[in-house]
């Protein structure tokens, strides 16, 4: 079959690879109609994330057909379904508390000791996320094989677009989960850092929790009318100075509530993020983490930062002085995917969430290493690319 | 009270504690420890007698091609080396409590001298501590060089995926892969 498979830095190809097949008990197989690009993917693309191979295929955000049952699968052929893209048993102790992305059961034993060396333990498996989290193929590909499809998957009703429901495999449940985790309260005032696609859902959401004011900061102005959409207010750091201007549009309180969408490789311009830019070329630290500093010091003291953002190592000058001063509360984490999607689902279909707004592109598989140039390059204008292995190239 | 702290003997520091672990055991032998633990939620019952029915142990144990069970305290191995070599012993069950222990020690001649316990505590809701305590010699000698280079490399490493394919093979009835499909899964394997 044919994959969008990571060859280096900024190298990604359609390949010929091995079609999948049933390997456990709980696997189908499905043949994918849409993929989305993840703005996570660009940290792969871009080459800052540790343990890819020549030839992993990438993409985590995906659904499509099942054409494949193991014996202890419940779906059916010919059912439609979003696929998480933790990939979680759905029966042990984390599972049980709902905490899916901290199942250890799907991800090979032999991966477990990369995460267990730098986190201390194990992660979930992820689809084609790197060797960290268990090298599985993605989702950028003709078809997949998805274990514990008994648990995971999501059956779609029919009539319903593939693009409404496309991003329950992972941004909409991350941009949730990233309000949720700001613990609004009605009256709220919450700043989003980064306007992509989980920013922006981030966005919806808080407001649908209750917060009475969400401020949008981004560079891109396109994003940040997207944002505004929803009645979020626009900074743009590049030509205003965020920090000042927070602190008077919250008369000199900061935002109660604080959400990082950006991650580890923040673009701010400032000379921390110099320093932090060379160390990470050249392997002496790792993340960037500019958008998460500027936001813990504009929060407002005793309030709460969520950090939906990815960041895969350490950090440098984390400013743990204000963050203790201040008293906040900080919650973060992979997305727990599978407790927020039946819930989601609803919303959808109730339209209480728009999900298509952002997409700006679709296209054929074939032309995937396009649209990564292009996501990568033309942010401003390339807000989320979809993926159709069905469409000709 | 002891003069050490609480910390389990596997996990210490001190030079004379592999000796100390040794003489917990009976026919104890070995100069290397180590010691993990995993949480399996399944009562200690089912997942004593899993790994009781030592047959069963290669499913979840990378490097385990093959036990044959003698009798009912005695077992033959066969473990992998690097490059497609083996090393095999004959071991002896020295002390078995239904449902809660099993400790075991290797006969006379093993290419690999070594002892250990598998203890498995109840933990409430969580199910079941199951803690693998393993005490080896890492043998010399050139036929035994490959063999040590396997052991050597990172025994602990060893121990604890072979404990997490037992749990992932107990709580989901799976050990996971990231092989695409069947003809992949075999290359892993092989």
């Amino acid at each position: 079959m044919r994959a969008l498979a990571w060859h280096g830095k900024h190298d990604v190809r359609v390949d010929n690879v091995p079609d999948p097949g049933i390997v456990n008990p709980r696997d189908c197989v499905i043949k994918v109609t849409s993929t989305a690009i993840c703005g996570s993917d660009l940290h792969l693309y871009d080459g800052v994330i540790p343990t890819m191979q020549a030839g992993d295929v990438l993409g985590h955000e995906f659904m499509g057909e099942v054409v494949e049952v193991g014996p202890k699968s419940t779906l059916t052929k010919g059912q439609r379904v979003v696929v998480p893209f933790t990939i979680a048993c759905g029966g042990c102790y984390h599972c049980n508390k709902h905490q899916y992305s901290c199942c250890p059961n799907g991800l090979p034993a032999d991966n477990q000791d990369i995460a267990r060396t730098g986190f201390g333990q194990e992660m979930s498996g992820l689809f084609g996320y790197s060797h960290m989290t268990g090298g599985y193929q993605g989702g950028q590909a003709e078809y997949v094989r998805v274990p514990f499809s008994d648990v995971g998957p999501i059956v779609v009703p029919d009539g319903v677009d593939d693009d409404e429901v496309l991003f329950l495999s992972d941004i909409l449940p991350t941009g949730w989960q990233a309000a949720e985790y700001a613990q609004i309260e009605p009256g709220d005032t919450v700043a989003v850092w980064g306007c992509g696609p989980v920013g922006l859902f981030a966005v919806q959401s808080a407001f649908l929790m209750g917060a009475e004011r969400v401020i949008a900061i981004d560079h891109y102005p396109h994003r940040l009318d997207l944002a505004a959409r929803f009645g979020a207010e626009r900074l743009n750091f590049k030509e205003t100075d965020v920090y000042d201007a927070l602190m008077q549009m919250t008369g000199g309180i900061g935002p109660d509530a604080v959400i990082d969408c950006v991650g580890l490789e923040s673009h701010g311009v400032a000379f921390d993020n110099i320093v932090d830019r060379v160390k990470q070329a050249t392997f002496l630290g790792t993340d960037r983490i500019h958008a998460l500093r500027q936001a813990i010091l504009a929060c407002r003291k005793g309030g709460r930062v969520s950090m939906p953002a990815v960041y895969g190592g350490f950090v440098d000058k984390f400013p743990l002085g204000a963050f203790m001063e201040k008293g906040l509360t900080l919650k973060t984490g992979q997305t727990h995917v599978q407790h927020y999607m039946p819930a989601l689902l609803n919303a959808i279909m109730e339209k209480k969430i728009d999900t298509t707004f952002m997409i700006s592109h679709r296209m054929p598989l074939e032309q995937a290493p396009e649209g990564y140039r292009m996501f990568s390059e033309e942010q401003d204008r390339v807000t989320k690319i979809v993926l159709k292995p069905g469409l000709a190239a | 009270m002891s003069q050490h702290d609480d910390a389990p003997i596997s996990s210490s520091r001190r030079s004379e504690a592999p000796a100390e672990l040794a003489q917990t055991l009976e026919r104890g032998q070995g100069s290397t420890m180590s010691g993990r633990s995993v949480t399996i939620a399944r009562p200690a019952g089912e997942i004593y007698a899993f790994f009781r029915d030592f047959a069963n142990l290669p499913h979840v144990m990378e490097n385990l091609r093959d036990v044959r069970v003698l009798d009912d305290r005695r077992s033959h191995w066969v473990v992998e080396a690097p490059g497609g070599g083996h090393v095999e012993w004959d071991s002896t069950v020295t002390r078995d409590e239904d449902g809660r222990l099993i400790e075991w020690a290797s006969d006379e001649g093993a290419g690999i001298p070594n002892s250990g316990r598998v203890e498995f505590a109840p933990a409430g809701e969580r199910g079941t501590v199951v803690t693998l305590t393993t005490l080896y010699s890492p043998p010399g000698g050139a036929v035994g060089k490959l063999v040590a280079k396997l052991f050597q490399r990172e025994p602990a490493i060893q121990a604890r995926r072979d404990l997490n394919r037992l749990k992932q093979y107990l709580e989901t009835g799976e050990v996971a892969t990231a092989a695409v499909n069947p003809a992949q899964r075999e290359e892993e394997n092989a």
